[in-house]
């Protein structure tokens, strides 16, 4: 059991208040920051892969865990990073300059589909977003002359003020920095009035219309900031595949995205990167379960995506707050033993809303 | 062209929804410094008025006056940075985020930092939390809601929502505050509770309010005037005891 005494709220405000938090993240760090010399190339690849996508996935929940938007097309946006960053890139932008200038033609392009997209939500707005992706997909086949069309893009190695980071630590590290900063801005961000005004949007739009939130363009700029940060991954994804083609960016992508924020819990950045790393890790489980599964069964196609939709249907249905819920509980557990009230997180029956009344 | 103690003037105004009229011709003011309550059969088109006044609809019709100024062309996100705030019929709270964060959010008109501070959680912006969470916890302590400060809105009763809402209006340090029916869905206690903040809103934050409210108990305890609405006019004001008495209002409610 432990209580809080605080004396100010600076003290408040910390983020790691409790020396266990502390330690417990001091030692993530050190772990993430030791591993080159541990794992081996092959699996520095791999993490660098899993921090790409957390970032991603971080993109992603800001527009549908802050404010609610949902989006089928966010691989639009990590191609979009990825063509950008890769043309700037063979017209020999510097690797610093040319990956946030990917993440800006990004965000652009993420306003200019938050603007149509703030006149319709819920399933419409998924429609808007899937048809922007499809475009951008198409775009990405036919534009041979900056994208390569359907033959591909290489992309040149990434250098830093003339240091290769081509080998596999210099580029682990390189995602490990842009995955920190990212994480970190945005933390800062949603614990600022910028994210109460995303989750007011989001929650109630005429609660946050009377307190003087300007509602369309706190919309729009979600749209932007999620596209830039997906657009920044899409840029670190363009050296992790090396050589671009449409297909890496397709609805596939799409939907592993959202898989991610909502297996790991919608308005959490913990659970962006916990749902990207469970997910980023399906294939592979997926692979050991084939290895067990009786030959009939192992053999059928579309195992993988039978196995995600799996889990998507179970956390629906018994953990709608996520890999992140999951983990609240599990620290209060702990930390209240033993105190822990079953309760302590069920919802009180929600109240009827009326239209009229707004 | 208002008197200066008159805080918000309606000028004829009216509402159409379609071939509906929610409102007609509707005039009334509201003094500085005064409890008006505001009662009328469903339907009357109370909740209409306020959203008029908040601009979440477009008059029909008539002006809007606010300090003498005419509001009602304004963006409806303008209204808050007039000092008018208002709480919702059906409880309209930030659900999933927390009560300090829904009472932080009252305080979205004074600013929150450029984003780059807050990007950043420069000193400056640290100071302006500070300076917020202040504010927000001597209306925490106003009302009593400390033990719920953390808790996220979803898990609270009824009646807490109700005062957490009405929390949220006085973070914004409004002039005029609305309350649209605050005492339905509470119990006695929690209705005798109300009618004082509601008197010590007025005498001690200097608050203007409204408030919609079908309990007439209420009404009669705290309120300095009574404008009863049917139909999308008014009917009869006065003190609550002769707009109780006047048969045009006792035909109203009897009719419905
Ligand atoms: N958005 C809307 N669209 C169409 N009609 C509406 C709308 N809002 C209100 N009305 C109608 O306007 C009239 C006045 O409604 P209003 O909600 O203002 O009444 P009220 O006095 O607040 O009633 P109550 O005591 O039930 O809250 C009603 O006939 C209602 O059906
Ligand atoms: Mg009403």
């Amino acid at each position: 059991m432990r209580f809080d005494y605080l004396t100010s709220y600076r003290q408040d405000f910390a983020l790691l208040r409790h020396p266990a938090d502390r330690a417990a993240y001091g030692m993530l760090a050190a772990a993430l920051l030791a591993a080159p010399m541990v794992v081996s190339a092959y699996g520095l690849g791999e993490l660098s892969y899993v921090l790409i996508l957390c970032i991603a996935a971080m993109g992603l929940m800001v527009l549908t865990g802050f404010t609610g938007q949902v989006s089928l097309g966010h691989a639009s946006f990590v191609a979009i990073g990825a063509y950008g960053h890769a043309y700037a890139l063979s017209q020999g932008v510097p690797f610093i300059l040319s990956l946030p200038l990917a993440a800006g033609l990004a965000a652009l392009a993420g306003l200019a589909v938050g603007v149509p997209a703030i006149r319709v939500s819920g399933l419409y707005l998924a429609m808007v977003t899937l048809a922007f992706a499809i475009v951008v997909e198409q775009l990405a086949g036919m534009w041979r002359a900056v994208t390569g069309g359907y033959m591909g893009l290489a992309v040149p190695p990434p250098e830093l003020f003339g240091l290769p980071l081509g080998g596999a630590t210099g580029f682990y590290y390189a995602c490990l920095a842009v995955t920190a900063m990212v994480l970190i801005g945005l933390v800062n961000l949603m614990r600022s009035g910028i994210g109460r005004a995303f989750r007011g949007v989001r929650d109630s739009e005429a609660a946050a219309h009377a307190l003087g939130i300007r509602v369309r363009a706190v919309r729009i700029a979600a749209f932007g900031l999620s596209a830039g940060i997906t657009g920044l991954a899409g840029g670190l994804m363009a050296h992790h595949l090396g050589y671009l083609t449409p297909d890496a960016f397709s609805l596939v992508l799409s939907l592993d995205l959202v898989l991610m924020v909502v297996i790991g819990g919608l308005g959490s950045l913990r659970g962006a990167i916990l749902g990207a790393v469970l997910i980023s890790m399906l294939p592979n489980a997926v692979a050991a379960l084939k290895a067990i599964l009786p030959d009939s069964l192992a053999r059928q196609s579309g195992l993988e995506l039978f196995v995600s939709g799996l889990i998507l249907v179970l956390f629906v249905l018994f953990e709608p707050q996520g890999l992140n819920g999951r983990w609240l509980k599990l620290r209060l557990l702990v930390e209240t033993f033993p105190l822990y009230r079953r309760d302590t997180f069920r919802r009180q029956k929600s109240y009827m809303r009326s239209e009229r009344n707004r | 062209m208002s008197a200066p103690s008159e805080l918000l003037v309606l000028d004829r105004v009216s509402l159409h929804f379609g071939g509906l009229a929610a409102i007609t011709d509707l005039s009334l003011s509201v003094r500085e410094g005064e409890i008006l309550a505001v009662i009328g059969p469903n339907g009357a088109g109370k909740t209409s008025m306020l959203n008029l006044v908040t601009r979440v609809f477009d008059p029909s019709g008539g002006r809007i006056l606010f300090r003498g100024r005419d509001i009602s062309r304004l963006p409806r996100a303008a209204i808050a940075s007039l000092g008018i705030a208002r709480t919702f019929q059906n409880i309209e709270l930030f659900e999933a985020a927390s009560v300090l964060d829904n009472l932080l959010l009252g305080r979205h008109r004074f600013g929150a930092g450029a984003w780059w501070q807050q990007l950043l959680r420069t000193p400056g912006l640290v100071a302006i939390e500070e300076a917020h969470r202040a504010r927000v916890e001597e209306v925490i302590e106003f009302l009593d809601l400390s033990p719920w400060r953390r808790a996220s809105v979803a898990t609270l009763p009824y009646g807490v929502r109700k005062v957490v809402e009405l929390g949220r209006a006085l973070c914004a340090e409004p002039a005029l505050l609305f309350l649209d029916e605050p005492a339905s869905g509470l119990n006695p206690e929690e209705t005798r509770d109300l009618g004082f903040w509601i008197e010590d809103i007025r005498s001690e934050l200097g608050i203007t309010v409204v408030m919609i409210e079908h309990d007439m108990g209420l009404v009669g305890a705290v309120a300095d005037r009574v404008i009863c609405m049917a139909q999308g006019r008014v009917l009869a004001q006065g003190s609550a005891a002769e707009v109780q008495a006047d048969p045009e209002v006792v035909a109203a409610y009897l009719g419905t």
